[in-house]
This record gives C-alpha cells, structure tokens and sequence, in this order.
C-alpha cells in the first residue's frame, strides 16, 4: 500500500545533508519551492524579453549596447534584427506559458499544497515527483541554451506552426539548431509534466485522508485534480506532435510537410504531410493548455475572497460543476484558433458554438466570485487586493472572447494585436494575479515569516493600473488592424497614427515591469526579515493552517487530521469565532 | 482603501467604455457590402459586451467599497449560494452568448459556403517569403500550371510557369500589384510557395490564410474605389513584417487599361 511505504520513509531519521534535504528531495514541499523558483527565474527572464521587445517596437532604432556585445549577429550595434526579435517573441512566449503559467499554480503551489490540504503526509509517487521537476529544470536549461548556439533560439513562435518550422534552416535563422533545441526541451517539459499529472491524480483519488470527501475539499483541490487531468490528455497529444515534428525536422519524414514547397528558390524533396495537421495536434493541446494555466487562479481567487469576507463561497458546488464543465468542453473548442486557418468552414461553425458556451461556466463563475463578496466582511490584504484584481481581469479578457469566438468577427480580428491583448489580459494579468495572490496568502505557511502588507498593496496598485494602461490600448491597435508579430511597424501608412499608442503601452510596461521589483524585495527581504508566522495568520479553514508554519518533514505532527466539514465554513450563524477548521469535531456554543 | 478600489475599477470600466464610444482609433471605413455587414455584427457584439462588462465590474467596485470590513458594525452574512439564482444566470448567459453567436452564424453562413457569383473574376494570388504575386488567367480565362521545379526569383519566373510548352501559361498576367475592377465580384485563389501567409486587407475585413499545398478561394466585390494595403498576417519568417502588396480598385476600363499593359510587359 503507498500510504505503509510512505510512513515507512518518514520514520524519524538522521539529519540529512544540505544536498538530500533542499536539492535532491522528495519533500513535496521542498519540490513545491524548487518549481515556485523556477518560475520566478523564468518570469524574470520572460519579462526582460517582452521589455526588450516593446522597447524596439516603440523605438526602432534604440541601440542596447549590452545586447549588442553578448548577441553580436543578433543585434549588431545594439540595434535588434527583425529575427533576433522575432526569437525573443518565441522565447517569450515560451518561458511565460510553460515556465511560469503552467508551472507556478499548478506544479508549485498544487505540489505543496495538495497533501497538506487533503491531509497527507506526502504525494503518492514522492520520487517521480523529484524526477518531474529536475526534467522541467532540465527542459527549460534546454530551451534557454538556444541563445547560445548556432544561429539563436527559433523565430516560429511558441506556436511553431510548420512548414517553417519543419524544413530546417532554409527557411531562417534559428530554424536549425535553435528550433530542434526548442522541439527537444518541449518533449522533455512534457514527459516531466505527465508524470507530474499521475502524482497529483492518484494522491487525490487515494490519499484523502479519513472524512475528506471530495465535496469537501476546497476548491483548489479540485482544480489541481482537474488541471492534472487535463495535463495528462493534452500533454500527451503535444508529445505526440512535437515528436512527429522532429521526425520532420530532422529524419526527412513529411508529416506536416506538403508536397511542392519551393523555399527560396529550392525545390524541397519532403511532400506528402499537411501543415493544417500540425494546427490540429498543437492546438488540441494548446485549449485545454490555457484552462489548466487558469483554473488553479480560478480556484485560488474562490478561496480568497472566501477567507477575506469571512463568508463560505457562494455555489461551492455550482463551481466545482463549472470547472468539470470548463475542463470537458476544453477539448472540443480548438478549432477557434483556427478560423482563417483553411479548414472547413462548417467547423468554424461548430467549433463557434461550443466556445460560447464554454463562456458559460465562467460566467456563473464570475457570479459565484461576486456573490462571495455581497454581503461579506472585506478585509483588503495584499491577497485580497490581487484576488479582486483577478476578478476585473478575467471579465474584461472573457468578454473579449466573445469577440473573437464569432468566425467573420475573428477573421477580422485574427493575427492582429487585439488578440495578443487578449491573451495577455486573461493568462498575463489575470493568470499572475492568482500568482501573486498565492502567494502573499502561502508565503506564511511556506516560510514561516509574513510578506510585508504595505509593499504588497503598492505593488498590487503599480501591476494594477500598469497592466490596465499596457494591455487596454492593445485592443485599439487590433481593431485598427495593426498585426501581430511585426519586428518592425514601419511597412505601411496605415501604421504611422498607431505608433504613439504603441510607445504609450511600451512606457506603460516599463513602468509595470519596474513595478515589480517591489514584489522581488519583498519576497527576499521577507525570507529573512519578515514577522514570524503564525499557524493560522488568516483565521482559515483548511487543513495546511492546522500545522505549524512551516510544516514539519511529515506534515501533521502526530496523527493525521479526521475531517468533519467543507473547507469554507466562515461566519457560520451560532458558532464562537468567524470560522470553524476542517477538523474540528464539534462547535461549542 | 476600499474606496480606492471602487473608485479605480470604476475609472477603469469608464475609460474603456469612453473609449471604445468615442474610438480615436478604430476600423477604417469598409469598401464592401459583406465588410458593412461584419461591422453590423461588431457593433452588436460591442454593446452586449460593453454591458456585461459595465455591470459585472461596477458591482465588483461597489461590494469591494460597500462590504468592507472597516465600515461600522460590519457582519458577514453566512450564505452557501443560491443555486435557483446561479442557475438563473446561467440559463440567461446561454441564450446571451448562442443568441450573439447566431446572429454571428446567419452571417457567416453568407460567405465562406456560397461558390463564386456567376460572372465572377479569378485571380490567382501567391505568397512567398516575403513577397506577393497576382496571376490574372488571360483571355482564355484558364491558369496554366505552376512547376515548382521551374520556381526562380531570380529568374524572374515567380510562379514556374513553361509558357512554351503549357498553352494555356502562355497569356497569364503575373504582377506585383493586386488590381480589381470596382463593383466586379472577384474571387481570389490563394496559394503559397512555402510557409502558411495570410492575406489581410482591412477595408475588406478579410483575413485568409494561404497554405502550401493548397487552393483556397475567397469572394468579394469591392464598392470603393482607392488603394488598400495587403499585410501577411501569420508569421513566415524574419520578413513577415515587410511583406505587403497594393489592392487598388479600379474603373472598369481603368482596370481593362491596366491589365492590357501588364500583359504586354510579360
């Protein structure tokens, strides 16, 4: 039984060395931090790029001299080439989706939360849990390492859409080495998220500990769960694709290749596959990619703006059917993507209603989240604060979705940057804000030591209004049809009225960007400096603010905790304080 | 504090609606009967959305301000949820959304099923990295087939025709510029060279992707006349950016005009 061989390997044992205990370690907890600074590198990394790219955008010309030293071809004088932005895009693109969105709320905070919300002692597979994130290090050392070879990281986008990114070098540079680099760190990103998605779906299912009922535990829980399985059907697919894509790449296979292709003025001899295959398999993968970089944020804005209004969430049960309803229609609405793509018109059709309906669940969603606030008792921490932030964002950027899920509309639409500001808005702002929400409210548990309250708002307000004024505009240059992926916006009249919009957003982002260095200090100030936590800084239900902060090896010190109730019983009428844990057997008046 | 959320997520929602009332940027005018019918659609879209928008983040600014803790005797009232409520929106956002999404059906359904009008003119357009090129058939209304062995930019023979052996090569019209007659439904044929392109005319509000490999054909008639800028919209390579072309809407004998010294230049 996996729960005997676990308490078997947390008997009390010698002290271990530095490297066992914080490097090669099958504490969940240990491997939950290790995934969570992974993604702040990568988030890092991810939001120099996009600084570099609005700068060329909004100043075509500007010299970097240290990007002219490190990357000499790239940017000769420090001026950047349309295909060294175009590579900075795809890295971009990349780092923020895999490393940061994928990772951060799901591997990160679901890794280290999950048994401790549930009430176990650790994950199921505790040393597949250790090989899952030391191969997403090593995917993302992969990808990182196309800055540094051949002819630069590849210039297809992290969408890769062939034939350019089938036929090799022929058809620009980074298409050689970099995009086979790239295709290799995905395979390798994939293999350790499978992986990952079996722990977190068997330690669900089986793990529970005695009275956690699956309605009764909080909403994160299921959306790790349901997030997990999604990662499992769609990850699989991406394997699968990004496999036959190297095939293509490098063995001569023609999988996505069509017959015919004459690429600057060379015959190729590959022919027979279908580049709108290629479409098909990645996106099949990519709309169930984008549910499961939401619906943890979803799940965590429920839980603070329950903690934060001392009120249970309103439809507990309505979200969880929202969530399996969002997670089952993820896989049947890809062909949105793919509207101008040359598919079949009738699928348009289909594919078109479906996402309208999709809209649904987050809707009743969106009434559930207000419906936690009507009548509450608001405390605005910093948590609170993103919470809500995530709110206005998620309704600004699904409503967009509306738009763009009417065919003749997004055939306007598509390719322009009213779609990169919608993208960003939902998955950029809105997906971060459940980061940065998560993590003012579990750095406590996680550390030990509170966040600094004062600098958590300021920065709340500086992401705020910067992600508003950055994104917002972005619509306008869509609707003026003003393209997307452009390293330069020089090539056509129509472009010129646009560009003080563009240099507004590209200011709007520095600020933003600078902004959130706040949150940096605070976070490593706060490791070392900060107020001692509490086990229960936030008078909170769930089971992870039964333990000490942090948590021992084992989690629960002595016996593991017997459930008796949900996970948001706040306020409940006759009770002697505002909230009752999970555990507790029975309310004293 | 709680005022300053309300007040700033109000500002938001009056700002990005003011904006999008008063648009200083926004669609430029439409040059076809379908292109108008799209922009009905848009505005329809706009207003249903505009007051999901308004309504959903004015009553999260509100209960942020109203419900906060710090007002006095502030309590929190206990409540599970209303799920005749819950359900009563959900039902109501299902028709929302499929009405707005039939709305968008009935017109869509206009478009990309019908076949060409009878009539109609044919032009061939071809994509490459990172240039556009237009075949027009010729008087004998036929396009000889493309060789791709016979491909060469720097040859000058862009489209690998064998005007010596392929009859019906030998009249073809290849240019730089796409030129229509006004009022003429036209279909286009759009084929590429090598890399996914996509052609992308704003005034037309057509967006089309041109896959290797593949013959795909779009219809319109233009109603104005002027000069339009085509712009690959699906990224190609590093000079996706630069990669525009010229739609310009003639006369009708303006166009027999222009096409006349095209073809004597082949």
């Amino acid at each position: 039984m996996p729960e005997a061989q676990i308490l078997s390997a947390l008997q009390p044992q010698a002290p271990r060395p530095f490297l066992r205990k914080y490097v090669f370690s099958t504490d969940h907890k240990v491997i939950g931090v290790q995934y969570y600074l992974l993604g702040f590198l990568a988030v890092g990394i991810g939001t120099i790029l996009s600084v570099l790219m609005k700068l060329h955008l909004a100043w075509p010309q500007a010299a970097v001299p240290l990007l002219g030293r490190l990357w000499p071809l790239g940017a000769p004088g420090g001026v950047m080439t349309p295909e060294f932005y175009l590579s900075l895009l795809t890295l971009h693109g990349t780092l923020m989706i895999f490393f940061v969105l994928t990772t951060v709320p799901q591997s990160a905070f679901g890794n280290y939360l999950l048994p401790l919300q549930i009430g176990a002692r650790e994950m199921a597979f505790p040393r597949l849990n250790m090989l899952s994130f030391w191969l997403t290090l090593a995917s993302f050392m992969i990808l990182l390492s196309t800055l540094f070879v051949g002819d630069g990281p590849p210039i297809s986008g992290w969408t890769a859409y062939t034939p350019l990114s089938a036929v090799g070098s022929i058809a620009g540079p980074g298409e050689g080495l970099g995009q086979t680099l790239w295709l290799v760190s995905i395979a390798v990103f994939c293999v350790g998220s499978l992986l990952g998605a079996l722990n977190f779906i068997v330690t669900t299912l089986l793990l529970r500990t005695r009275g956690m009922m699956m309605m009764r535990t909080p909403l994160t829980v299921w959306a790790w769960f349901i997030s997990a399985i999604l990662v499992l059907l769609s990850f699989a697919v991406l394997l699968a694709a990004d496999s036959l894509l190297l095939l293509d790449h490098l063995a001569g296979t023609s999988f996505f290749i069509p017959a015919g292709l004459v690429v600057s003025d060379q015959l190729m001899t590959q022919g027979g596959g279908s580049p709108l295959l290629w479409q098909h398999l990645f996106w099949f993968f990519g709309h169930p990619e984008v549910y499961i970089t939401i619906l943890p944020g979803m799940s965590i804005t429920s839980q603070m703006l329950s903690v934060f209004s001392r009120k249970p969430v309103f439809g507990y049960r309505a979200t969880v059917y929202a969530f399996l309803a969002i997670a089952a229609m993820s896989f049947a609405v890809w062909g949105q993507h793919m509207v101008a793509s040359g598919m079949n018109p009738s699928l348009a059709m289909s594919f078109a209603t479906l996402t309208m309906v999709i809209a649904v669940p987050s809707a009743a969603m969106t009434f559930s989240w207000l419906g936690t606030l009507w009548r509450g008792k608001i405390r605005l921490t910093a948590a609170m604060l993103f919470a809500i932030g995530f709110v206005s964002l998620f309704v600004t950027g699904g409503l967009t979705g509306l738009l763009l899920a009417q065919p003749p509309l997004d055939l306007y639409l598509h390719g322009t940057y009213f779609i990169v500001a919608h993208f960003h808005i939902v998955m950029g702002a809105a997906g971060v804000f459940g980061i940065f929400a998560a993590t003012y409210f579990w750095f406590p548990k996680m550390f030990g030591r509170m966040m600094n309250e004062t600098l958590g708002r300021i920065h709340f307000w500086v992401t705020f209004i910067g992600v508003y004024c950055t994104f917002m505009p972005m619509h306008f240059l869509g609707l003026a049809g003003e393209p997307r992926r452009y390293a330069t916006l020089t090539g056509a009249r129509f472009f010129a009225p646009l560009q003080h919009l563009q240099v507004f957003i590209s200011v709007a982002a520095f600020v933003t960007a600078a902004g959130q260095l706040l949150f940096v200090l605070n976070f490593l100030w706060s490791l070392r400096r900060g107020q001692p936590a509490a086990p229960n800084p936030w008078d909170a239900c769930s089971l992870e603010w039964t333990v000490p902060s942090p948590p021992p090896r084992n989690n629960f010190p002595g016996k593991q905790p017997v459930v008796y109730r949900g996970a948001y019983e706040y306020s409940v009428p006759g009770a002697p304080r505002d909230y009752i844990m999970q555990d507790e057997p029975e309310v004293t008046s | 504090m709680a005022l300053a959320v309300a007040l700033a997520i109000t500002c938001i929602t009056l700002a990005t609606c003011g904006l999008f009332v008063f648009h200083p940027w926004w669609f430029p005018s439409p040059i076809s009967t379908l292109a108008s019918r799209i922009d009905v659609q848009f505005n329809l879209t706009w207003i249903v959305c505009g007051i999901l928008f308004a309504a959903a983040q004015l009553t999260l600014a509100y209960f942020a301000w109203h419900y906060r803790g710090s007002r006095s005797g502030a309590q929190a009232t206990f409540s599970r949820g209303n799920n005749i409520l819950e359900g009563a929106w959900a039902v109501t956002a299902t028709v929302l959304f499929l009405g707005l999404g039939w709305t968008g059906y009935r017109l869509w359904a206009g478009f990309p099923f019908q076949g060409p009008a009878p009539g109609a003119m044919r032009v061939e357009v071809w994509g490459e990295q990172f240039a556009w090129y237009f075949r027009y058939p010729g008087p004998d209304g036929r396009f000889g087939p493309p060789h791709p062995d016979l491909m060469s930019d720097g040859m000058g023979n862009y489209l690998g025709l064998d005007r010596q052996h392929d009859l019906a090569s030998r009249d073809d019209i290849v240019t730089t510029t796409l030129a229509i007659p006004v009022n003429r439904p036209v279909t286009l044929i759009l084929r590429s060279k090598d890399m996914i392109h996509s052609f992308f005319v704003r005034e037309l509000r057509l967006n089309q992707d041109l896959v290797p490999g593949r013959a795909i054909p779009i219809h319109f008639t233009a109603t104005r006349i002027g000069r339009y800028k085509i712009i690959c919209s699906e990224l190609c390579g590093m000079g996706h950016y630069k990669m525009h072309a010229d739609l310009v809407v003639m006369t009708g004998r303006g166009f027999q005009e222009w096409l006349r010294k095209k073809a004597e230049q082949q």
